[in-house]
């Protein structure tokens, strides 16, 4: 192979505001027909930096050089002028559009012709092994089919220079195999392949170098094949950690909620949840697997009293009273009044847990504020509980009345799982309680659900990342579809195994739909 | 290594935008207020070029045109000018509930408008009838049911259907004035004007005709304060407002809100239908409310939803359409000067608020000549 | 009667048609233009000074007037204001990222300012008694339609006595329709109201987009101010008198849900029931009054059914109203 350099960064910094650097003094190197990985923590400025040299972004300081050549990139026309293409965490994909439409888009070679740019799409989805209809609409596609359209956006363009930011996220362990085998291909054909990620074990079988950042600086490349997890982990966080999450042993189970045949429509009048029925106990972990979209938010919305059911009961048995009270069809507030204690930490914090534009106490007053008679509300209350939270999960923000959305994501998240627990919850559901946080925000997280485990606390936690659920949970229930396809022990399981469950439907619907 | 070539495919943007962090709020209000000053500098210059009088002359005829001989004792024109900041606050007071909430209200006009017809009716049908006391209760009441039930239908089909407010709530605009033309045609006697009606006036505070407006308005700008900062209700607006999933999260029941929050949006644009027909004109033509409905929205977004904000907007924009008119009436220029004024200015605040929310940021040019 | 009915029925229509043409072309791009009545105004003001000098300099005199001069002068005028009032609503909400509704009422307050200002100091300027100033020599060649026209009876009437802005009108519908939906230039303007974080990564120059989506809009719904001075009214002005069509020509684009081929129909039916109520027999002057109401009763009664249907391509452009800030975190 010859390595040239294809994209080389010097000295690159970025800030956001006065007081946020994203990026500070990068410097790195990519080869032609290798697969670089960047790797860091979340918040570490990994993206950032990527679209700088995909053209979102404008670096402060610094140069980018291209095949040897420096080169000002000030929008993402530039970028494609270099052949570099990004394929982004969030689609960027016009949702009524077809995918053919989505490929083509913003391409200027004169005539428009979306029938030969069909044939292209299905020559260069035939050369590299992917499966696609180029007339279907992107708001009727899967979350693989998104991204396959992403990646041949980018080949169509004639990239030789490929970013992924975090391409796997969304993916099953086969759905990320097969994308793997993709992308050797392509190092293979002498592109260059940049991968975007957080995963070690993703890291160690896939790239040929590995790049760290850690806060938005650079700490350094390796060789693959010189070095192991544990001394990237060391590069990533900056001292030695242990990744172990302490895990105890169920005792003094009983049963505390009872789902039984949960069925459920959305909007567009398709069926979301099919006979769903489970269990959660009393002081145990239930993890929930599955590809992201297969029902899971509509479960635990149907739990709290959001989605309207079309089939199904929600049995909860009341520790302190002793009464079983069915939660089907009751609001949020019903389901509160009769003493039901089930805090739920949703997927979309800001948009659903939180108030972005809310100070912290505001924000406490989400769950508190109807007690009492008066026409007026109390804030009093709220700021103890805002204070305190600060103090006990060591919240870093200014103050009390400082907007949420100004906190960086782990900050966010603790407010919200803070103000949950505050609660003192029976039930207690998290939906990707750690996406998008470091690593030290990500394991007091783990372990404040271990806390209420411990208390007897019924969890039940919706994750993505196997390895996570596999040394947390104590039970873990795979969705795909929509159903239920098996339950196992955490304890036991491999990730290959709950790969399968997840896949299992997944074949299933592609021959109802076939 | 770099030749020059290359670089000089892609300029370097000289500059480019960036998000700032929240600016201090002096700051922040010293940026609008130069906005306000330099925009009424401008268009005073305008003027100057239009009429030849000198920026002091200009200055002054719009000072005397809204307040006028006011160091001689005389405040017939202060009572006129703080009724019409009355008028227009009152409705701008209105909106900001049902614009907190994210529901683009644009019905003002029409709502005060219903309000007005519905007190003139009782004034006409049961001013000879009724006592005094009795009969202003019906027509407070009745004012502000109109009012309500304009706000209440677009509120409706927008929590069930989510049919666009925006629209629904121009059109009832129109309805309500046809309905207007056809009342006045048919009690006027085709003459197509009502003449005043002596029943069912707002009594006169010694012998001020206004007070009696100012002080509604004063109260309710207080109240409106309070209600949206420290009630219950005005939480779950702003909740429903920032985010519907939120408040569905927390068990807010989003449709009653919504409706609730026009009902209240509407009822308070009747009461300033009220404050123009019983306390003002006792009577009504199509043109009462005379475009204010739409100043309002701006005066409420201008305001930022704070009703104490709103009051020096409210203070400032009818200065500027009394005192522009003042010098178009003197200059024999066409009343419509005072529009285009007030057009100026606001889109010279509205487009400061870019300052206050961006920085825009030089490239520090590196260093050329690296041979 | 039913003839003329139908005839009336488009004439009415065409502004309004001209206007949400206008407004869906910068919907596309998506924003919200709420100073498109404003536009409108100066669109017709614009036109109006531009012939009004004209005329003056011919000396009032018709037989100096060229044809084509009496033409492209308006037209250009017409067109020059009305993008210049885009311009400032996109330097506003583009650039400076200012709120769109705000912007487009302050718009809209600007332009009947102006129009009604310069208006009134025309008619000063002419000192008749009048509230008005006639063009109607200018308006005469505006209003010229094709000789054979009369010669066909019914079918002539309807389809070939208009004036030429009216076929303008519906080329520009088609021709818009055309370009969104078959050509690069559309799909990459629609990507951009739809999604334009997704646009820009792609490189496609938003911000440019938008800067000409909005004035080119801005032209059309201009013209339509024109068409309605020169034809509808036969030239004369007189303040206020084009109303609200600005905002029916709003409503209309929901009404044809961004789709300038509908808004063809629309803009006829629109125009339709602004007539109904002269052409229905035996109505009182009141009860004419109340059926002014029609086109806005219809508009809500639309309004609520397309709200009803939830098809995922009848919905607006997705981050309409929306600014778009591409370093936003």
């Amino acid at each position: 192979m010859t390595n040239q350099p294809a994209i080389e960064l010097k000295n690159i910094t970025k800030r956001f505001g006065a007081k946020v650097i994203a990026n500070k003094n990068v410097c790195l190197t990519a080869n032609h027909g290798e697969i670089l990985s960047i790797l860091g923590e979340n918040g570490s400025g990994k993206t950032t930096l990527m679209n700088m040299i995909s053209g979102i972004y404008f670096p402060d300081e610094g140069q980018i050089f291209v095949n040897g050549e420096e080169v000002v990139i000030t929008s993402p026309k530039d970028a494609f002028s270099y052949k570099i293409g990004m394929i982004h965490q969030h689609f960027k994909l016009v949702d009524v559009f077809t995918a053919a439409e989505n490929i083509v888009l913003g391409i200027d070679d004169g005539k428009y012709d979306l029938k030969s740019s069909t044939k292209q799409i299905k020559e260069i989805s035939e050369q590299y092994g992917f499966e696609l209809d180029p007339d279907k609409k992107i708001y009727t596609m899967s979350v693989s089919e998104k991204q396959t359209v992403e990646i041949i956006k980018v080949l169509y363009r004639g990239a030789d220079i490929l970013i992924l930011d975090e391409p796997t996220a969304v993916l099953t362990p086969q759905e990320t195999e097969k994308l793997f085998a993709i992308l050797r291909r392509m190092r293979d054909d002498g592109k260059c392949i940049i991968i975007i990620t957080h995963k070690l074990h993703e890291v160690m079988s896939l790239s040929d170098r590995v790049s760290v950042l850690r806060k938005g600086e650079y700490v350094g490349t390796v060789e693959t094949k010189n070095t192991t997890e544990s001394e990237l982990t060391e590069m990533m966080v900056g001292k030695k950690i242990s990744l172990n999450i302490d895990r105890s042993d169920v005792k003094n189970t009983e049963d505390r909620l009872v789902v039984k045949n949960l069925n459920c429509f959305n909007r567009e009048g398709a069926q979301v949840l099919h006979d769903v029925s489970f269990t959660a106990r009393s002081g145990e972990i239930l993890g929930i697997a599955g590809i992201a979209g297969s029902g899971q938010r509509e479960l635990l919305e149907s739990i709290a009293g959001l989605q309207h059911l079309a089939g199904g009961e929600i049995i909860y048995y009341n520790p302190k009273t002793g009464s079983v009270d069915n939660l089907r069809d009751k609001s949020p507030v019903q389901i509160r009044d009769l003493g039901v204690r089930l805090s739920f930490v949703p997927e979309d914090r800001l948009g659903m847990g939180l108030v972005g534009n809310m100070d912290i106490v505001d924000n406490m007053m989400l769950r508190s504020y109807r007690k009492g008679k008066s026409f007026f509300v109390k804030r009093k209350g709220p700021k103890d509980l805002a204070t305190k939270i600060i103090n006990d999960l060591e919240v870093v923000t200014p103050g009390t009345n400082t907007p949420v959305r100004r906190l960086s994501g782990g900050n966010v998240q603790k407010v919200l799982v803070g103000r949950e627990i505050a609660a003192s919850p029976t039930v207690l559901m998290v939906a990707y309680p750690v996406r998008g946080l470091d690593i030290n925000s990500s394991y007091m997280i783990y372990n404040l659900l271990n806390e209420q485990k411990e208390k007897g606390v019924a969890i039940i936690f919706v994750g993505e990342d196997l390895d996570v659920l596999i040394e947390l949970c104590d039970r873990i229930m795979v969705i795909g579809s929509g159903r239920i396809t098996g339950t196992v022990d955490a304890r036991t399981v491999t990730k290959d195994e709950i790969g399968l469950l997840m896949t299992k439907t997944t074949d299933e619907k592609g021959d109802n739909n076939g | 290594m770099a030749d020059n070539t290359t670089v000089k495919h892609h300029r370097e943007p000289l500059f480019h935008i960036a998000k700032r962090d929240d600016m201090v709020w002096w700051k922040a209000w010293l940026i609008r207020i130069a906005a306000i000053v330099i925009s009424i500098f401008a268009m005073s210059l305008v003027s100057m070029a239009l009429t030849e009088k000198s920026l002091f002359e200009t200055l002054e005829i719009m000072y005397r045109g809204v307040l006028g001989r006011i160091e001689e004792g005389s405040t017939v024109m202060l009572w006129k000018y703080l009724q019409q900041i009355a008028i227009l606050l009152c409705l701008s007071l209105a909106l900001t509930p049902a614009f907190k909430m994210k529901f683009w209200n644009c019905g003002a006009e029409g709502q005060a408008l219903v309000g007005g017809l519905g007190a003139l009716i009782v004034m006409i049908e049961l001013g000879p009838k009724l006592p005094y006391g009795v009969l202003m209760v019906v027509v407070v009441a009745v004012s502000i049911l109109a009012g309500a039930i304009w706000g209440l239908l677009p509120a409706i089909f927008k929590a069930f259907f989510n049919t666009n407010e925006t629209l629904f709530t121009l059109m009832m605009n129109y309805i309500a004035t046809q309905i207007i033309a056809y009342y006045v045609y048919i009690k006027g006697g085709g003459s197509n004007v009502i003449s005043p009606v002596a029943y069912g006036n707002f009594p006169k505070v010694g012998d001020n005709k206004y007070l009696v407006n100012i002080i509604i308005v004063a109260v309710l700008t207080v109240a409106m304060y309070i209600y949206l900062k420290y009630s219950k209700q005005g939480y779950e607006i702003s909740v429903v407002g920032e985010s519907q999933n939120t408040a569905r999260y927390i068990g807010i029941n989003v449709k009653k809100v919504i409706i609730r929050t026009m009902c209240i949006s509407g009822a308070l644009c009747g009461v300033a239908g009220l404050l123009l027909v019983a306390g003002t004109d006792h009577t009504i033509r199509t043109d009462t409310v005379g475009g204010q409905g739409f100043t309002a929205i701006m005066m409420s977004w201008l305001g930022q939803f704070n009703p104490f904000i709103m009051v020096f907007m409210t203070a400032l924009i009818i200065f500027l359409k009394l005192g522009a008119g003042k010098v178009a009436d003197t200059c024999r220029l066409n009343s419509s000067f005072s529009d285009i004024f007030i057009g100026v200015v606001i889109l010279c605040v509205v487009g400061c608020e870019f300052f206050i929310r961006y920085t825009i940021k030089f490239r520090h040019h590196k260093k050329e000549g690296k041979a | 009667m039913i003839v003329r009915f139908i005839c009336r029925a488009i004439l009415l229509g065409v502004p309004l048609l001209y206007g949400s043409t206008g407004e869906i072309i910068t919907e596309k791009s998506g924003h919200l233009n709420l100073g498109i009545p404003g536009i409108m105004y100066m669109g017709a003001i614009s036109g109006v000074i531009g012939s009004f000098l004209y005329e003056m300099s011919c000396g009032n005199d018709i037989t100096r007037m060229n044809a084509f001069l009496a033409i492209l002068i308006p037209l250009l005028c017409a067109v020059a204001g009305s993008v210049l009032m885009g311009l400032i609503y996109s330097f506003l909400t583009v650039t400076l990222r200012a709120n769109q509704n705000v912007t487009g009422l302050a718009i809209t307050t600007f332009g009947i300012g102006m129009g009604n200002f310069f208006g009134g100091s025309l008619i000063k300027l002419t000192e008749s008694d009048m509230p008005s100033i006639a063009l109607t020599k200018t308006s005469g060649f505006f209003s010229a339609k094709l000789p054979f026209a009369s010669k066909l009876g019914w079918f002539g009437e309807i389809f070939l006595s208009h004036d030429f802005l009216t076929y303008a009108a519906i080329i520009i519908a088609v021709i818009t329709t055309i370009v969104l939906n078959r050509t690069r230039v559309g799909l990459n303007l629609r990507s951009v109201g739809e999604n334009p974080a997704t646009a820009d990564a792609a490189g496609i120059n938003v911000t440019r987009y938008k800067y000409i989506a909005t004035m080119i809009g801005s032209a059309v719904a201009g013209l339509g101010g024109l068409q309605y001075v020169m034809a509808y009214a036969n030239g004369v002005w007189s303040n206020n008198a084009f109303g609200d069509r600005g905002w029916l020509a709003i409503a209309l684009v929901i009404f044809a849900l961004w789709k300038p081929s509908i808004a063809i129909l629309g803009a006829f039916l629109f125009g339709a029931l602004c007539n109904a109520n002269n052409y229905i027999q035996g109505l009182g002057t009141e009860t004419q009054e109340l059926f002014k109401m029609l086109p806005y009763v219809v508009t809500i009664i639309v309004l609520v059914f397309t709200s009803m249907r939830k098809k995922r391509e009848h919905q607006p452009p997705e981050s309409l109203g929306l600014t778009y800030f591409r370093e936003e975190r």
